[in-house]
């Protein structure tokens, strides 16, 4: 295999595997401090081991998150040595500015919040998990940015040596392509915290293991996954798409699966695209729907991919396709899923619905799956451009890297990441059943006293 | 304005190789001061809530190279590509050998990441010196200002050169020797009883080898290129970081006979950050400097552009100061001898 492709394959692939911990961190934080403040504000001991329950999977999950990020800011060096040089000087910015404004906010105040508790009191605990929920939700923002330029270049100009170079900060920084692509990514991120504080509930009321507890955790994620989902959809979704049909008419046309422009074209719910006859097999079709929703309009014009010169087209249109459809079909069955566990939670009946908790608690992974199809989404979205319209992928990569030494570092990758998932479902199980045994332990005492759990004592 | 993001990324890298620094040490050090399971725990309570904010400070370096010089950063991370990996790998399987050690009590699992917290701890000393020799030494640049090097070819400094060669091996182990004394500087502050003593000794002897090993660099330096000391010959003001060299050294060994943990330590952090400014010094303007002169990466020809640096400056500033606040409310908190584990 060619060294571009091994680079392109690294990339996917520890790109993907990062962003599964990332996506649950920034999930739970704002979760952790719905816990933490019903505490405070209802003087419940219960939602504070609640909040340390679920602070100690933030903790080994962010550790997993810190760990298999930094080889995705060195690659852009190692890898994309080609892309740095071009496109450094205006993504550099933003880079650099997750370091000093994110990380060091969300690195101090990790030790604080999970060894700190005794030592800070409960006002200041409170405040380090609302930073660390702050400091994570930056760090998405820099990354969101940084990628929004890739998508969607702004603020820059090409200088002599063919480099691109800032020229308006707040152009950059407040990309609008960033600020949609935000909403859609940070509300995916929330799904995923919901989800799996809902499954867990789930999974305690089920086991019998620790009943009181599984319903707060029901309580809270079920709420929260349910304005998740609908947010997903709507606003945030429907925002998404109209910025790609405005900014990447040919990304849109592939991800819909629409080979040839249409007047009043419909959205595709299944079907199997054919490259070589263009068209789709099979496919079951709601008609006009997606004129409406990209126009508003049910007769409108939308353009397919035969109005595109298909060196433009994106590489992958099939992957492309099913990433979109994968994420789509998910979304709608997250809002089916979780309208009808919030009706019962209002209703009273969920607890008693043994099925539901079945639904809820084998549905946790989803959200990961539909996240990861999200990015490749819109990566793929993006080919065959690096910098959409500016800088094609082919001429990214580093010129002086031969493709031996980078399968050597992707099979290398490969190993790290296995033994690493395997730690991780170890750590998670475990967690969980112990995760139990505490969380009782506290109940039966009745009165456990601030910060006993911790016997962090100097 | 160049020159002010050369130092700026200079400092940052000497805050990363201070803080961090210690971390690495404390693993070389871990089996030395801690003798038992017990105190081998102390040692990870030591630096386990202030590791990943040191860490930080590498990518924080890293991202302002990026951002202030792209080119560089192109260029030396694909050319440096196979032990950046490497480095990659050894920082996760440090962070698990300190993370993931407290999260079963059992005996076998302790002594498993006990053991990926040290090796990999001194392999990333080694490391990280090596790749300093190899900035230091000049990297084998073409025309269109990339390279690439092996792992190692016939160890010499001329020719087709590795990114091992006895020069960089002897950084390598100047920066493990160097690391070991700051480690256990920082484990002599954090410990007591035993383990305090174990610790000012291990200072004790690795001084003399540090002594030894930084006359050794110093001489092999000279005698590496030409030209490599004209900025010494050019500012005589610059002598006065060799002596800051000389005299940090004699500070550790002042400050650990007399039992001044503390100020031993900040010897020791002194000692890495003049050797670093030192380098440094000779290096500039020159940030990468290329076996054949012209082909040097220097801050002007590889950096970003005006307006990019400029903002940069501006959001820098506000976001360090912060970042500095963060690190004294941290180390504040936690500060003091750990007096049973953390966790």
């Amino acid at each position: 295999m060619e060294a571009l492709t091994l680079d392109r394959i690294q990339f996917a692939f520890t790109i993907t595997y990062h962003y599964l911990f990332p996506q649950l961190t920034m999930g739970l934080a704002p979760l952790i401090v719905v816990f933490k403040t019903l505490a405070i504000w209802k003087k419940d001991e219960r939602w504070n081991e609640a909040a340390r329950f679920w602070a100690k999977i933030f903790g080994i999950t962010f550790l997993f998150g810190v760990v298999t990020g930094i080889p995705m800011e060195f690659q852009f060096g190692t890898n994309w040595a080609a892309f740095s040089k071009y496109a450094g000087g205006v993504i550099g910015q933003t880079l650099a500015m997750e370091g000093t404004f994110a990380f060091f906010l969300e690195s101090s105040f990790i030790g604080l919040f999970l060894f700190g508790e005794k030592r800070l009191g409960q006002k200041l605990h409170w405040l380090s998990a609302v930073l660390i929920f702050v400091g994570t939700w930056l760090s998405g923002w820099f990354i969101i940015a940084t990628n929004a330029w890739m998508q969607h270049p702004v603020g820059y100009e090409t200088v002599a040596d063919k480099s691109v170079q800032l020229t308006s900060f707040w152009s950059l920084v407040l990309n609008e392509w960033a600020f949609y692509q935000y909403l859609h990514n940070m509300g995916g991120a929330f799904v995923t915290g919901s989800f799996a504080v809902a499954a867990l509930g789930a999974f305690y009321l089920l086991s019998r293991k620790q009943v009181e507890f599984g319903k707060m955790f029901l309580k809270v994620g079920v709420s929260a996954a349910c304005l998740g989902s609908i947010w997903m959809l709507f606003p945030s979704g429907d925002l998404q798409g109209r910025m790609i049909a405005k900014n990447q008419p040919v990304t849109l046309a592939a991800m819909e699966g629409l080979f040839h422009s249409e007047q009043g074209a419909g959205i595709v719910l299944i079907g199997q695209p054919d490259m070589e006859k263009q068209q789709l097999d099979n496919a079951i079709t709601i008609p006009n729907a997606l004129s409406f929703i990209t126009y508003q309009r049910w007769d409108a014009h939308v353009k397919g991919l035969d109005a595109f010169p298909m060196d433009q087209h994106p590489d992958n249109v099939p992957l492309l396709y099913y990433s979109f459809h994968i994420m789509v079909g998910l979304g709608t069955i997250f809002i089916a899923v979780m309208f009808l566990a919030a009706f019962g939670l209002w209703r009273g009946w969920l607890f008693n619905a043994n099925w539901m908790m079945w639904i809820i608690m084998l549905s946790f992974p989803l959200p990961f799956i539909a996240n990861t199809a999200g990015w490749m989404t819109s990566e793929l979205g993006r080919q065959p451009w690096l910098v959409y319209g500016l800088f094609r992928t082919e001429h990214g990569a580093s010129p002086m890297v031969s493709s031996g030494n980078v399968l050597f570092t992707l099979l290398g990758f490969l190993g790290m990441y296995t033994v690493l998932s395997l730690l991780y479902i170890f750590l998670m199980l475990r967690r969980i059943e112990h995760g139990a045994d505490e969380l009782s332990a506290t109940s039966l005492i009745g009165e456990p006293d601030l910060g006993d759990r911790e016997s962090a004592a100097y | 304005m160049e020159t002010i993001w050369f130092w700026i990324v200079a400092v940052m890298l000497t805050c990363y190789v201070v803080l961090d620094g210690f971390d690495i040490g404390a693993g070389i050090a871990h089996y030395f001061v801690g003798r038992t399971a017990k105190e081998r725990e102390t040692v990870i309570s030591a630096i386990s809530p202030v590791w990943d904010g040191n860490e930080v400070w590498l990518l924080a370096t890293g991202g302002t190279l990026y951002f202030a010089f792209p080119a560089l950063y192109a260029a030396g991370f694909s050319g440096f590509y196979l032990p950046l990996i490497i480095v990659l790998w050894l920082l996760i399987l440090r962070a698990t050998g300190i993370e993931l050690r407290h999260q079963l009590d059992n005996s076998m699992w302790h002594s498993f990441w006990d053991f990926v917290f040290c090796l990999s701890s001194l392999l990333l000393a080694i490391f990280f010196g090596a790749a300093l020799g190899n900035v230091v030494r000049g990297v084998p640049l073409n025309a269109d200002g990339y390279f690439f090097e092996p792992l190692w070819t016939d160890f010499r400094t001329t020719g087709t050169t590795g990114i091992l060669d006895w020069f960089t091996v002897l950084s390598g182990v100047v920066a493990l020797v160097a690391l070991t004394v700051h480690g256990a500087n920082y484990l002599a502050v954090k410990t007591e009883g035993e383990m305090n003593a174990r610790s000012r000794k291990l200072v004790g002897v690795g001084w003399y080898a540090l002594v030894g090993l930084t006359i050794l660099s110093l001489i092999a330096v000279a005698n590496l290129r030409d030209g490599i000391l004209s900025n010494y010959r050019n500012y005589p003001i610059t002598w006065l970081v060799p002596v800051a060299v000389i005299g940090s050294l004699v500070a550790i060994k002042y400050f650990n006979v007399k039992g001044k943990d503390k100020a031993a330590f900040m010897g020791s952090s002194a000692y890495l950050a003049f050797m670093l400014v030192g380098a440094v010094v000779a290096l500039f303007p020159n940030i990468l400097p290329a076996i054949d002169p012209a082909r040097s990466l220097t801050i002007y020809n590889s950096a970003a552009g005006a307006y990019g640096l400029g903002v940069g400056l501006i959001w820098w500033s506000i976001g360090i100061v912060i970042a500095l606040g963060y690190f004294v409310f941290l180390f504040r908190t936690f500060r003091g001898k750990v007096k049973e584990s953390l966790h």
